[in-house]
């Protein structure tokens, strides 16, 4: 990417920094060049090429340690994340808690791009009763909008990434129009199966949804949808559309994809923007406070010039946070001034307050039916081509589940790659065999586990929250967060049931469960953080006094200081967050936009 | 579903965990700099090459070890008409590398491989009077009878089982994650195809799940 320096940024003038450059900064950036604004991103990570550095075809052998997750590389030797994990080293954090049921555990990956390089691709959008859920059940907040309002976003950013799905026209999980999806990639036969089974639990098993091309976008079509009005924004992502090849069905999406063909902002919002000419990007620069002006306004951001370590500026007449929800409420409460003695944006009090993550629970098993298949290439889109949207609306609403919000279910199997755990720990089934016999159960049993990954709803509550450390800073000097963490019994019995429901399912695939049921709900859940679907901290609100921004991510306070990553989500319904912060990215830098070209801004 | 994201974060998650209970409230907060042991590959290392055993951190085992090494690991996967033995593709360089490694996982499992491997010469010399490579096939058999499942292994033999349990994990490891194990598991993905056409008919049939929607 072609990048400015310190000093270069700092000797322009902009109408908008950007702070962040994954799925939310990357939208906004996006959206504010191709319609004309001049935009400074500020990355904290270094440069990320993914057409350069991305290993496509390299075997688990060809890594060291056979590409094991270490703490260097929590998920494994080529997994695409540079400088992240839980812990990055140089950038503490502190938990109030030692108790695993207390802490939350923070992952930030310090890149170009940031986390949408390796994860998941899974695009779901929020319905209807996610948008109301307080409405319906009494509990959390209401957002200040309606999925309708959401709606035409959605729209364009599944035009504009390319997302394959189906409409299946289920309970709270909307169809999209025609034109926005990608044909589903066809099901592998563990799916089928899968689905053949749930059927008889009530279940319904249809296609996932993932930002993959399962064909090329449509380049003739599209732009005029996404740009309309705007012949030259249409034209470059026309040529853009057409750099991204389709899905050649092979090598994991974790690892970032070099030919493009999945979603990662590296690849799809920042190229075209930097094609208009009117974005700057600036990587290793750690951002420590947006400054306020005389007038009560952002005047910018300071920042740490990695490379140097000095202590820089950047102004602009707009400031929009989209570095990760924690980063974001990190960076407003360090910009204190006599204005703000308790952080930016902060008269509320609300900042750092209902930080959520998604509920999550797994139970594996091995199914007889699935042994000794006909060897077929099964790799497909590397994720998920089915999932089980939430299907027990009626029976919560009527109270007869014990807790208030749903899942929904990502499951897997098959003759993937094979890996160090690919033939470990099979003892269960075959007490204990090596030699020959190893051999013959290892080609057994090769292909015939499925998992079930339960991802669900976290209410938002007072006990999850973070602040501000008073002693630890990191390497740059720059305080850190410390966080306060605790599940309610919404979380912890959804958690049970998802254990019970996946066992009931490997049952009705006629498998065996492997290793313990977990009915304790507590045991079952996974820890705080670990599901790296952080939102909230700065929520979105109809009143100024509850809440941090108004129905555009604009801060109450501060008339031009904007928040586009999921920090403003007063709710963090199932469905995986990335789609739904890139649609409030969209729709927020559109608002400034507006407001810029009304002279408002 | 190559490297999916799931099996890593748990393991990924275990290491934080145990990480942060072992450590001191004052010093959790620079766990970042604890965590990363110097001389690891880093959180930033070349994904694109292809790495040689012993090219990232010094390796551990003698020339002795190595032969008892060998001689376990083709206990655990001989050759057969499908496929070589684990020796023979380079797995005791893999099991060289894995234990020499600076990270936490590894350097447990180090403790439990040398142990192990002291206490399989010391009791193919005590039941045979030699070392176990210079076993014999029914030698050797009689030993690993012994401690190859730990459900039904005798108390005395409780330890060695663990270290065979953890010892045949990272040979299968090491195995399948080479061309010839990944050839004898017939995984026929990793190349790039112009379409994705799902199961073929044989495979619907045999699982009872009727041909694929289109």
């Amino acid at each position: 990417m072609p990048l400015v320096t310190s000093a270069a940024a700092s000797g322009k003038e902009y109408d908008v920094i950007v702070v962040g450059s994954g799925a939310a900064g990357g939208q906004t950036a996006y959206t504010l060049a191709m319609e004309g604004a001049k935009v400074l991103m500020l990355e904290a990570g270094r440069n990320y090429v993914p057409e350069q550095e991305t290993p496509m075809f390299q075997t688990r052998g060809e890594a060291p340690l056979r590409g094991t997750s270490t703490p260097d590389k929590p998920f494994g030797f080529h997994d695409a994340t540079v400088d992240g994990g839980w812990q990055v080293p140089g950038e503490p954090y502190v938990n109030t808690s030692q108790e695993e049921s207390g802490r939350f555990d923070w992952w930030r990956s310090r890149m170009l791009g940031g986390r949408t390089n390796h994860w998941g691709r899974y695009s779901f959008r929020n319905g209807p009763y996610d948008f109301k859920p307080r409405a319906r059940d009494g509990l959390g907040f209401d957002w200040p909008l309606s999925y309708e309002e959401l709606a035409p976003y959605y729209d364009k950013v599944e035009m504009l990434i390319g997302v394959y799905g189906a409409n299946d026209g289920l309970e709270n999980t909307p169809n999209s129009p025609t034109g926005c999806l990608l044909p589903p990639p066809k099901p592998r036969v563990s799916d089928l199966l899968i689905a053949q089974r749930a059927r008889k639990l009530g279940m319904p098993v249809v296609a996932g949804h993932r930002a993959v091309l399962t064909q090329m976008l449509d380049f003739k079509n599209t732009p005029a949808k996404l740009h309309p009005g705007n012949p030259e924004a249409q034209r470059i992502i026309a040529e853009h559309m057409k750099s991204r090849a389709a899905c050649f069905w092979a090598t994991p999406c974790s690892r970032g994809c070099s030919i493009r063909a999945t979603y990662q902002s590296t690849t799809v919002h920042l190229p075209p923007a930097l094609a208009t000419g009117k974005l700057d990007i600036l990587v290793n620069a750690m951002v420590r406070e947006v400054t306020l002006g005389r007038n009560g306004l952002a005047s910018g951001v300071s920042y740490v010039d990695k490379g140097t370590g000095k202590p820089s500026h950047a102004a602009a007449r707009v400031v929009v946070l989209a570095a990760s929800s924690c980063e974001t409420v990190r960076i407003l409460l360090n910009s204190k001034s006599a204005q703000f003695a308790h952080g930016l944006a902060n008269s509320s009090g609300k900042v750092g307050r209902y930080l959520m993550d998604t509920v999550g629970s797994t139970v594996e098993g091995q199914i007889p039916l699935l042994e000794s298949l006909p060897p077929h290439n099964e790799d497909g889109a590397s994720g998920g081509h089915m999932y089980a949207p939430w299907w027990l609306y009626k029976e919560q609403l009527a109270g007869k589940l014990g807790f208030a919000r749903g899942y929904h279910v990502e499951f897997g199997g098959g003759r993937s790659m094979p890996g160090l755990s690919t033939a470990a720990g099979l003892e269960w089934l075959t007490g204990g065999s090596y030699g020959r016999r190893f051999k013959e159960d290892a080609r057994r049993y090769y292909g015939s586990f499925v998992y079930f990954d339960g991802r669900g709803e976290m209410i938002p509550n007072e006990h999850s929250w973070c602040e501000i450390d008073p002693d630890v800073k990191d390497r740059w000097g720059i305080p850190v967060l410390r966080f306060h963490w605790r599940w309610s019994e919404h979380e912890t019995r959804q958690a049970a049931h998802m254990q019970n429901t996946f066992a009931q399912l490997i049952e009705a695939m006629g498998g065996r469960v492997k290793g313990e049921v977990l009915t304790d709900g507590a045991k079952a859940i996974a820890a705080g953080g670990s599901i790296i679907h952080e939102v909230g901290g700065a929520l979105m609100g109809t009143d100024a006094k509850e809440s941090v921004t108004n129905r555009w991510g604009q801060t109450w306070d501060v008339g031009n200081l904007f928040i586009t990553d999921g920090a403003v989500f007063p709710s963090n319904a199932d469905k995986n967050p990335t789609l739904t912060i890139m649609a409030l990215a969209w729709r927020a830098a559109d608002r400034i936009l507006e407001l810029m070209r009304r002279k408002e801004l | 579903m190559s490297e999916p994201l799931r099996v890593d974060r748990r393991t990924a998650f275990k290491w934080v965990l145990a990480a942060w209970a072992a450590m001191p409230l004052q010093r959790r907060a620079f766990a970042a700099e604890a965590a990363s042991a110097p001389s690891g590959y880093g959180t930033d290392p070349d994904l694109t090459k292809i790495y040689q055993s012993g090219e990232l951190w010094p390796l551990t085992l003698t020339e002795a070890q190595r032969r008892t090494a060998a001689a376990l690991c083709d206990v655990i996967i001989p050759a057969d008409a499908e496929s070589p033995s684990a020796s023979a593709v380079g797995v005791v360089d893999f099991l060289d590398e894995w234990i020499s490694a600076p990270y936490p996982e590894q350097q447990k499992d180090r403790k439990v491989l040398l142990a192990g491997l002291a206490w399989l010469d010391a009791e193919a010399k005590g039941r045979f009077g030699t070392d176990f490579a210079a076993l014999d096939e029914p030698q050797k058999t009689a030993i690993c009878d012994d401690i190859c499942y730990v459900p039904r292994a005798k108390p005395q033999f409780a330890e060695a089982a663990g270290f065979f349990a953890t010892y045949r994990d990272l040979t299968a490891g090491g195995f399948y994650t080479t061309p010839a194990g990944t050839r004898d598991l017939k995984y026929v993905g990793n190349v790039p195809l112009p379409r994705f056409d799902g199961p073929p008919p044989e495979v619907l049939r045999k699982v009872g799940v009727g041909p694929a929607p289109t």
